[in-house]
């Protein structure tokens, strides 16, 4: 049994790494990432909301729905913590 | 759980001294966001850090006469609601959510409205980091309320 689960982690490697030959380089420039909204945000984001720094334009304007999910997530761990760590005053 | 003050005179100083350039660091990291590198989440971080830095060298008692749990519950709780309204208010105004440039601000318009909008944002992403970082500290000490 070990000597399968071996053989199938094996396989499974294999196939990861024959996967890997069709990604493009590290940072190509002609990647599809690299092509798709990228180029967007680096040419307009001065013009669309006056703020020089690309990553708070992207975090707090293009993708605000994203940082407010995060922001949720983060308030929720801080209520869980809360209610399941802090001790109630004994009567 | 630490409930006296620090026995040195030293760390008292050093840190009395430290706390208001820390929060002063913070406003900076959270107002620059637009600038450099930043914004709400470090800026909240470094907030949390001056109020926990209080809360270990004086001791939970007087620390919490200072600045008390449900404060930060309460702070928290704002943060959350100001993100919160700043995606609903343009939808009242005609706007999609999140969309900053219909923010009933009169005075700005355009970009500059969406650059002010992310200030919002931010500032309400700070609070509410703020205030859980704090929470999530008194509530590991085990303190009761």
């Amino acid at each position: 049994m070990r000597w399968l689960n071996a053989l199938i982690m094996l396989l499974f490697v294999a196939l990861m790494l024959y996967a890997t030959v069709g990604l493009p380089d590290h940072a190509d420039p002609q990647a599809p990432a690299n092509t798709h909204v990228s180029p967007t945000y680096i040419e307009d984001s001065v013009k669309d909301t006056h703020t020089p720094n690309i990553v708070t334009a992207v975090l707090a304007d293009y993708r605000g729905y994203d940082t407010l999910g995060e922001t949720i997530v983060i308030f929720t761990a801080g209520l869980a913590c809360v209610l399941i760590l802090m001790k109630r005053k004994e009567r | 759980m630490i409930k006296q003050h620090y026995q040195s005179i030293i760390v008292q100083t050093i840190c009395s001294l430290l706390i208001p350039f820390i929060q002063l660091f913070a406003l900076y990291v959270i107002i620059h966001g637009h600038y450099g590198p930043g914004g709400g989440f470090q800026g909240g971080v470094l907030l949390a850090v001056s109020i926990i830095l209080q809360r270990l060298y004086l001791g939970n008692i007087i620390a919490h006469q200072k600045f008390s749990p449900k404060l930060a519950l309460a702070l928290g709780a704002i943060g959350m609601l100001i993100f919160g309204l700043s995606g609903i208010v343009p939808m009242i105004f005609g706007g999609a959510f999140l969309d900053y440039e219909n923010l009933p601000l009169f005075w700005v318009h355009g970009a500059e409205l969406r650059a002010l909008g992310i200030l919002i944002v931010e500032i309400g992403i700070g609070l509410a980091v703020f205030g859980t970082l704090v929470l999530i500290f008194d509530s590991l000490v085990g303190e009761r309320w």
